[in-house]
């Protein structure tokens, strides 16, 4: 068995959470034009909290997608491709996008995830909000919403388990066997 | 997962498989509903269409399919190919593969042709119709189109009328239905249906309307003219009275929500009537669209994973 530590509790999660939602009202100052971007599968229960909370400060109702980036993604040639279904029920065209997504790593899946954005129109911004960065990014790519900087080994795993999906909230550091 | 490097036919694939593929087929029709379809997915890869028998639907289904997943495509007609400086079929593909075709889609008039393809060349083969064995990619999108608008396969009464024994349209869709859990009933005149269609556990009926009773499904088969050159078929006429499906009959013997499904293309007059070919109950159009989701699926899957499908 591999070493776990808890890096974020139920409590942490849900007041890092709340904390972005303020924060994305306060630097989109308001919510005019405003839609969140879940990015499959972790990503998109978060967007619909996000957007749950920004719409109860704020009197309102966000938009919230879903995004499938398997055809974006540029290693192909090394995963056993499993294809899950984009929904946007709106018009990207001049919105404020908010991609948000649970662990920022190497900075790859949001290009990809940037790249089918552009590809359904051509958003007025796109923010970048995550529950967890980790680290090691790849591409000059930063997140503009940060709900804990993790600082990781790049053999450790993160695992960011939802009660939408995992029947709790938790955030896991999974460190390998010493050999 | 699928676990398979070729698609052959539907006989040897697996339920799980199959649902798979639909699952697959179901995403892929988001990006045909974009204003831009075009998804970067298979960039630098080419898939070659080798097409030994004429064909519209199934060959640009398939091209379409390989563009808007951004992979490049060759096309390969035998009239205007080396084949007609006798060129063997084995000497063709090496060639082709030669030049870097990743991905293979052969249609032949032999059955067996693209089981011989998958054994000379180290990249997928897709059969997109092979003699009178079978066509899988058409069996897929109809399930595809029956899944959509029935919500469900199992439990299904599908009737597939006409030529049972020269089609290979048949052939799939009776392995998929019946894999799917749906129930096929098979009805032509006697000297279309070929003995031992039993053992696949559909069942044989030579007159259409016990055959049409209650079906929730009508596959309509194409009458191709060559049957009666050969002697099978008296008439066309004969055939449209016997056989044709028309709107009396289906209000006649089947329920209010019945789908009516061809595979093109349609002989207007002779196996369907026209009203019934224009009814809102007949799917055609959506069994074309779902052609190239489906196919965008079978090539995503195969080109993908740790080795692009090579062997």
């Amino acid at each position: 068995m591999a070493h776990e530590a808890r890096a974020m509790d139920e409590n942490e999660i849900r007041r890092a959470v709340t904390r972005i939602a303020h924060e994305i009202i306060e630097k989109n100052k308001g919510v005019e034009r405003l839609a969140l971007i879940g990015i499959r599968t972790r990503g998109v229960p978060l967007a619909e909290r996000l957007a749950k909370l920004i719409g109860q400060f704020e009197g309102c109702v966000v938009p919230v997608g879903a995004l499938d980036i398997s055809m974006y993604r540029d290693d192909l040639h090394t995963r056993q491709p499993v294809v899950g279904t984009t929904e946007i029920p709106f018009d990207v065209n001049d919105m404020r996008i908010v991609l948000v997504d649970e662990v920022f790593y190497t900075g790859r899946t949001i290009r990809a995830a940037m790249d089918a954005v552009m590809d359904l129109g051509r958003p007025a911004v796109i923010q970048l909000a995550v529950l967890v960065d980790r680290g090691h990014r790849e591409l000059p790519i930063r997140p503009d919403y940060v709900g804990k900087n993790l600082p990781t080994a790049r053999s450790e795993e993160v695992v960011v388990r939802l009660k939408e999906l995992d029947g709790e909230d938790a955030v896991i550091i999974r460190k390998p066997n010493r050999v | 997962m699928l676990q398979r490097r070729h698609i052959l036919g539907l006989e040897e694939m697996t339920p799980e498989e199959i649902q798979f593929v639909l699952d697959t087929a179901d995403s892929m029709k988001e990006i045909l509903s974009r204003p831009i379809k075009k998804v970067p997915a298979l960039r630098g890869r080419t898939v070659c269409t080798l097409f030994y028998e004429p064909s519209t639907r199934t060959r640009s289904s398939f091209e379409l399919a390989a563009k808007i997943l951004s992979a490049d495509t060759i096309s390969i007609t035998p009239s205007t190919s080396s084949v007609v400086k006798g060129e063997s079929f084995r000497d063709t593909l090496l060639t082709l593969q030669a030049m870097g075709t990743d991905l293979f889609v052969i249609r032949h008039q032999c059955s067996g042709a693209p089981l011989f393809a998958s054994k000379i060349v180290s990249v997928p083969v897709i059969n997109a119709g092979d003699g009178m064995h079978e066509h899988p990619t058409q069996g897929l999108l109809d399930l595809l189109t029956l899944r959509a608008v029935k919500g469900r396969l199992s439990g299904l009464k599908v009737t597939i009328v006409g030529d049972i024994a020269h089609s290979r349209v048949a052939r799939s869709n009776i392995w998929g239905f019946t894999k799917m859990g749906a129930s096929v009933r098979l009805v032509g005149p006697p000297t279309l249906i070929p003995l031992g269609l039993e053992a696949t556990g559909a069942k044989v009926y030579d007159r259409l309307e016990p055959a049409l009773e209650g079906a929730d499904v009508v596959y309509v088969l194409r009458i191709q003219r060559e049957r009666m050159e050969s002697g099978l078929l008296p008439s066309l006429r004969e055939y449209t009275r016997l056989y044709g499906i028309t709107p009396e009959r289906l209000a006649k013997l089947t329920p209010a929500d019945v789908v009516v499904m061809h595979p093109g293309p349609m002989n207007r007059g002779v196996e369907i009537s026209p009203e019934v070919a224009d009814a809102g109950y007949c799917v055609v159009t959506e069994q074309v669209a779902n052609g190239v989701a489906l196919r965008m699926a079978l090539l995503y899957l195969l080109l993908g994973g740790a080795d692009g499908g090579k062997e």
